[in-house]
């Protein structure tokens, strides 16, 4: 399976499992979404389970906020990550704090996915990556696969939370693990050991990261595309490294990372989004804080320059196998 | 060539300032009575004359009058009547505990307590409130509402059931059909409708109503809420409470001039109701018309009730400062208690003794509840919910970080 159709596909085990789970969005119902995740599914489930909204992300998440207080598992779609903005009150002043403010007499476990990262031509509107902003929000949980498995398994997981649940996309990723080498056709996940997909019901357990690819010389910190990215690094510096996929971004396995790191010495934390303030930035205090008397170099970060996403300029931003390397080898030589 | 003409920005201003009095023929008035009254599922576009006038029963004598006279029992208006004073007592003495410093923060809702509690009795077991902090109405019209327990929110003390978290009044009663009240404005708007939502697509039977002041209807979140409320066809109600002020701002910088809130509604293809606040009878009847038309799957209501913030906005503010003090005295549409009163008395189901006895009575019990709820403790002695609660009910389970957090806190 693509990443589209296992995310499709775990919407439909969903549906089918618990006629609560309702999905909407922008172009989401009869057309099946953008990106076609949501293809066949209102033919399947009917118009009342997976339908079109009206252009209004608030009014996405605040009619989600209401159904859950209701009693539905609303699986809503932001066209674009970089759309959310406008939701952003009813994220963080009301699905996030829903549970806290009215001492548990109300809560809103829900799901917000929206596909995120640059890598195709999308320019500044079509190409952020905000989980920093969501991670510093306190009361909800924020995932991003980088493989179809855990795509799949992290929706399920996602949707059964009773935590409302940001589902990042790295949209680059849908049809194949792009490594960064923008020039060169990408694998499709069809022959991809990742694309290997049940067709059921599996979960991948929210706040577990994976070792992606175990070694010894310098630990990578990182998740989604970058995954793919920090990987083709590896291979072509010949570095021994550690590539830790954090899956889930907060609150996160910290056991998985410290463990890799006292092990390695050394640390390289590998984001797309943009470097201040920056996702990286909270990776980078912890591993500081729980690993200091390990560390044999100064911990490295790797991501978006501090200008917004450009157009024609992509591959001049984006931290590519060759940034990433670098890093590496710094890390290493240090 | 001719000089163009300077622009000049206009800035709408209320006709009355300290000091002065204000002109109240800027509200459109109805005649009780005066309004049709027509059937609830009709065209939303054959409410348009109905956005503009305003629907009123009590004529100034106390008479019922016209097509929107409820038929409701004399038992359900003495029900609302004690609700209401109930209300005034409840507010009044709590406004003097804050002063008192026993609690940080109060809101009354001097004025407007017709419109939370003749909307409570058109409502059902099940159907879903989003109020905003001016709604108390709705819990204190209800017998299983516990007034110690409301007190002990105020004061965020060990009984308070929402931990301390809360400011005073922004009160959470699922099982009262009241929604978590917020304090962020107009975001309860929209999260209604998608309630509604959810009952229709459950095929439940039950509705939402939402609640929104006129300044907050500036908000996004209030013309988002009406369009997802047209195009689904949600069972809900819209009330916009035009109390004409948002704090310190004139219900004209909220856009009302020359123009009605409820005609917001029409616009975006929604039944609008511009109501009478202040008259219990209008109020029950225009509820009741909504709430059947949602019932009915004929879709969402807007009611815009026309009242006066009686009071200051919050304990925190004075109204002195910005507008005549005379205004709630001079206001057209009166006061609810004494309207309902004086109709109740007009029909022989009430008299001066039995209100003057109700009212001892109210007042004692809510002075016994406040007596019970400061053994409690108040904010003033300190006995508030431990610190280790706040860590919870951030997430469904405490993750490992929060554990920490709190264990660095030492509790």
């Amino acid at each position: 399976m693509t990443m589209v159709q296992a995310l499709r596909s775990g919407l439909d085990v969903m549906m089918g499992r618990d006629e609560n789970v309702v999905v909407y969005g922008e172009d989401v119902g009869y057309f099946g979404g953008v990106f076609r995740v949501t293809e066949g599914l209102q033919a399947k489930y009917g118009k009342t389970r997976c339908f079109d909204a009206p252009i209004s992300e608030s009014g996405i998440v605040a009619t989600a906020l209401g159904m859950a207080a209701y009693g539905l598992e609303p699986v809503v779609e932001i066209q674009f990550a970089d759309y959310f903005y406008p939701a952003m009150d009813q994220i963080v002043s009301e699905v996030a704090r829903l549970r806290f403010r009215s001492a548990g007499d109300f809560s809103a476990p829900m799901v917000i996915r929206m596909p995120c990262g640059g890598g195709i031509y999308g320019g500044q509107t079509h190409s952020q990556s905000p989980e920093a902003v969501f991670a510093h929000i306190c009361g909800i949980r924020t995932v991003m696969p980088s493989n179809p498995y855990d795509a799949k398994g992290l929706l399920i997981a996602s949707i059964e939370c009773e935590d409302p649940v940001i589902f990042l996309e790295p949209k680059r990723l849908y049809n194949g693990p792009f490594d960064g080498r923008h020039d060169q056709p990408v694998v499709p996940w069809s022959r991809h050991d990742m694309g290997k997909v049940p067709e059921g019901y599996y979960k991948v357990p929210l706040t577990s990261a994976a070792v992606f690819r175990p070694g010894k010389a310098v630990t990578v910190l990182t998740y989604g595309t970058m995954v793919w990215v920090s990987e083709r690094a590896a291979i072509d510096t010949g570095i021994d490294a550690e590539i830790i996929d954090l899956r889930s971004i907060w609150p996160l396995d910290l056991e998985t990372i410290v463990n890799s790191v006292k092990k390695t010495g050394r640390c390289v934390v590998v984001h797309e989004a943009t470097r201040t303030g920056g996702f990286g930035a909270e990776l980078a205090a912890l591993v500081q804080e729980q690993c200091f008397y390990h560390l044999e170099a100064p911990i490295e970060r790797v991501a978006g320059w501090d200008t917004p996403y450009p157009h024609a300029q992509e591959w001049a931003y984006f931290p590519g196998p060759a940034r990433v390397g670098a890093a590496l080898k710094r890390a290493v030589e240090a | 060539m001719t000089t163009p003409e300077a622009l000049r920005l206009h800035m709408p201003e209320p006709t009355g300032r300290p000091g002065g009095t204000t002109d109240f023929s800027y509200l459109l008035l109805s005649r009780a009575g005066e309004v049709p009254r027509p059937s609830p599922d009709v065209p939303a576009s054959a409410t348009a004359p109905l956005a503009k006038s305003l629907v009123r029963v009590l004529d100034e004598d106390g008479k019922a009058q016209g097509p929107w006279a409820p038929a409701i029992h004399p038992d359900r208006l003495r029900r609302g009547l004690r609700a209401m004073v109930k209300t005034r007592l409840f507010d009044a003495r709590m406004q003097i505990a804050q002063r008192q410093k026993k609690l940080s923060f109060y809101m009354q809702c001097l004025g407007e307590e017709a419109i939370a509690i003749s909307h409570a009795q058109a409502l059902r077991e099940g159907d879903m409130n989003f109020p905003t902090y001016r709604q108390q109405g709705l819990l204190l019209s209800r017998d299983d509402i516990s007034l110690v327990e409301l007190i002990c929110q105020l004061m965020s003390n060990a009984r308070d059931p929402l931990k301390g978290r809360q400011l005073p009044v922004l009160y959470s009663y699922k099982r009262a059909g009241f929604f978590s009240t917020s304090g962020n404005l107009a975001t309860q708007v929209p999260q209604a409708v998608g309630w509604a939502m959810a009952s229709a697509i459950k095929g439940d039977s039950k509705i939402a109503s939402a609640w929104i002041g006129d300044g907050s209807t500036a908000e996004a979140d209030f013309h988002t809420a009406l369009t997802f409320a047209h195009v689904y066809r949600a069972p809900v109600i819209i009330n916009v409470v035009n109390n004409q002020w948002a704090i310190s701002t004139f219900q004209a910088i909220a856009g009302g001039e020359g123009t009605t809130f409820a005609q917001r509604g029409v616009g975006v293809g929604i039944a609008s109701l511009r109501v009478d606040g202040n008259d219990f009878l209008a109020g029950y009847a225009a509820s009741q018309w909504a709430a059947e038309r949602a019932r009915t799957n004929h879709g969402a209501t807007l009611i815009e009730w026309v009242t006066y913030r009686g009071g200051a906005h919050s304990t925190s503010d004075d109204p002195s400062k910005y507008r005549p003090a005379d205004d709630w005295q001079r206001f057209p549409l009166g006061d609810p208690i004494a309207r309902l009163k004086q109709h109740l008395i007009a029909i022989g189901e009430w008299s001066e003794a039995q209100h003057e006895a109700m009212t001892k009575e109210l007042e004692a019990q809510i002075v016994a509840a406040q007596k019970e709820a400061e053994s409690h403790g108040t904010l003033l002695d300190g006995r508030v919910p431990s610190a280790a609660t706040m860590f919870e009910d951030v997430f469904k389970d405490m993750p490992e970080h929060l554990r920490r957090q709190r264990q660095q806190l030492g509790v």
